[in-house]
């Protein structure tokens, strides 16, 4: 602990918006508020897996790994402003990646072994330097071009997989993902540790969690950067950003690489939770959820991407949920008027426009209103 | 007064630059000293604009040399002349809207860190170092600008007269060698527009940066440059000390439009 810390420490009680010293205003929880509650969530996130049951142990592996994601393409699209549809691919890549390196040979499809240690910087580091080379392409349109552009990017990708047998075991059939084996140990298989037995979903849980508070933190330090306000002043101003000597083609293929990055890691988790990764898995629609994650959680804030993500994944399980309450909503299409499939697209669509209108600053906007109320409260302003 | 110094921080020569058939500038020769406060005038469409957009190198003129010291400008990509020094106010402000205006003036500051991406990740200690050394740098700037209050509001957020002294802070914030001014003043009322000449004289004195300003407020203009070029439809039609130029019959007509007194006594 620095002493500009120790003596701030001192001042800060009951006025939180009194810094001392640029390093305390510049810290990544810079009011006690602000780090309390990422010890809670933190906590929180810790003991949930106790009280759950294993396939809401799964569920929330998956929150973690969109939320992941979700932070990869608000890096690229929320921060940097580049619109991409391709997160997909770049997922499948780093699923890919990992299933070769990490995964088991069978038959025709190539699996090496490797240990996770190895195989997940890889999953993440592959895409990144595809990322790399596609980038310069990418940087020369902007808006919907460039939306047009990664769209083709998961046509092109899913074609790949699907021809690729030996990598990907062909369309319709697929492959195993890696094995989850950290420097020998299996970390999706039920172990016991300190006499408690533990399944192997809330093993992979903390594994995930791990991953996860990881990529998270490094992705706020990122933000907080130069290079977080690099991103920001090409998307709002261009020409500006050159004139400050800020290079759009480095800045750009920048957001792409570490965009890919993440997404590449997601993309290996996610194929694990699954078990079972074909090439249709890598399509156009995994890109739209994760663009909800981004544009519901609310743009350009990390915190925003986790909220996202916790909706986009358990949305699904609530609407299933309250479908039991829906007269002529029920079951999976046995002639209701709705089955639950339909109602969980149409409740998707009709939040996300609901969203964009009401609140185009996503889960992360509501809670700012919720915590100024709060902060202000007994008076309205 | 600031006593001039002899020798020249940016020569142009002979620049020309056409949009297809459009002539923006024509064979437009000037010179700026270091420490001069030059200004460039004419009526709208004179191409006052596109010579800073050559000099900031977002315009490659056809023909013609941009000197700034020994580095020809001319072929250099937008960031690397900020590199050099060539820093730039915008004539519709180009602030980053959804930043706030410490971090408009640390974009400022983007040229003076140098840290890599893996110890961003990591906000290492020499990331921690580099960004308060930068911050200190900026408040200097936000105090002589006197923006405090502003500090920590989205730029979108607030009145026009400090949005463009924001976009100064910003352009100072990188600590230039030739700073371009592009209607400072446009739109702003009596008091505003004092503010902002004292604050251009603050920082030609304090600083002692090389300006080159482009403005329609012929007061300010006179009061302030120490040279004057003015352009009419891209070519050079007088360059001298504000009262040579406001005597200048060629400058007169490009204003105040053709004497037409001998043309109607011969009619």
């Amino acid at each position: 602990m620095t002493t500009a810390t120790k003596e701030s420490r001192k001042t800060v009680r009951g006025r939180p918006q009194l810094f001392t010293s640029y390093a305390r205003e510049m810290s990544i929880f810079n009011t006690r508020v602000k780090r309390n509650w990422a010890i809670v969530g933190i906590l929180a996130l810790g003991i949930l897996p106790f009280l759950l049951q294993r396939d809401m142990v799964a569920l929330l592996t998956t929150v973690l790994i969109y939320a992941i994601g979700g932070i990869g393409l608000n890096l690229l699209t929320g921060y940097a402003g580049q619109v991409s549809l391709g997160q997909a691919f770049f997922m499948g890549l780093g699923a890919y990646t990992a299933a070769v390196l990490g995964g088991e040979s069978k038959g025709d499809v190539i699996g090496l072994g490797w240990d996770m240690a190895i195989w997940l910087p890889l999953a993440g580091l592959v895409p990144a330097v595809i990322a790399l080379v596609l980038a310069p392409l990418a940087a020369r349109v902007r808006g919907l071009y460039l939306a047009i552009l990664t769209l083709g990017l998961v046509f092109i990708g899913e074609h790949i997989f699907k021809e690729a047998k030996p990598i990907t075991g062909g369309a319709g059939v697929g492959r195993a993902p890696a094995d989850p084996v950290f420097l020998g140990f299996d970390l999706f298989s039920n172990q016991t540790i300190l006499g408690y037995r533990i399944d192997r979903f809330t093993i992979f849980y903390f594994a995930t969690l791990v991953i996860f508070l990881v990529l998270a933190f490094a992705a706020r330090n990122f933000v907080r950067s130069r290079f977080g306000r690099n991103f920001a002043a090409v998307r709002d101003r261009d020409v500006a950003a050159e004139v400050m000597g800020v290079s759009l083609l480095r800045t750009k293929t920048l957001a792409f690489a570490v965009s890919s990055f993440y997404a590449g890691i997601s993309g290996a988790l996610l194929s694990i939770v699954i078990g079972r990764i074909s090439p249709e898995t890598w399509n156009i629609f995994l890109s739209i959820d994760f663009l909800a994650v981004v544009f519901i959680g609310g743009l350009a804030t990390i915190t925003g991407s986790i909220m996202g993500a916790v909706f986009v994944v358990l949305l699904p399980k609530l609407v299933n949920w309250i479908t039991g309450f829906i007269p002529g909503a029920g079951g999976i299409g046995d002639g209701g008027l709705l089955n639950v499939f339909e109602l969980q697209t149409i409740i998707f669509g009709l939040l996300i426009v609901l969203f964009l209108i009401l609140e185009p600053r996503g889960l992360y906007g509501l809670w700012l209103r919720l915590r100024n109320y709060f902060k202000a409260w007994p008076f309205s302003f | 007064m600031v006593e001039l110094s002899a020798d020249t921080l940016l020569d142009a020569q002979g620049i020309s630059l056409s949009f297809g058939g459009t002539r923006a500038i024509r064979d437009v020769s000037f010179d700026v000293r270091r420490g001069e406060l030059f200004a460039i005038i004419g009526p709208n469409g004179a191409g006052k604009t596109s010579i800073f957009n050559c000099i900031s190198g977002v315009y490659r003129p056809q023909e013609g040399s941009l000197r700034l010291d020994d580095d020809e400008l001319i072929g250099m990509a937008p960031e690397s002349i900020a590199k050099l020094g060539v820093a730039r106010m915008f004539q519709n402000i180009e602030l980053f809207d959804n930043l706030t205006v410490l971090d408009n003036l640390m974009l400022g500051r983007a040229l003076h860190m140098n840290y890599s991406v893996a110890s961003a990740f990591i906000f290492s200690p020499n990331v921690r170092r580099q960004e308060a050394a930068n911050r200190e740098a900026v408040e200097r700037i936000i105090d002589f600008l006197d923006i405090e209050s502003h500090r920590n509001f989205p730029v979108g957020m607030l009145p026009y007269g400090v949005k463009k002294r924001v976009e100064l802070g910003r352009a100072l914030a990188m600590e230039p060698t030739l700073l371009l001014l592009d209607e400072p003043v446009a739109g702003m009322n009596v008091e505003e527009t004092e503010d902002m000449a004292r604050f251009i004289l603050d920082v030609r004195a304090e600083m002692g940066v090389t300006m080159i300003l482009v403005e329609h407020d012929m007061g300010l203009v006179m009061d302030l440059a120490d040279r004057v070029l003015v352009l009419d439809f891209g070519e050079r039609i007088a360059l001298g000390e504000p009262a040579q130029v406001q005597a200048d019959p060629n400058v007169i007509r490009a204003y105040l439009g053709e004497d037409l007194t001998g043309a109607l006594t011969e009619a």
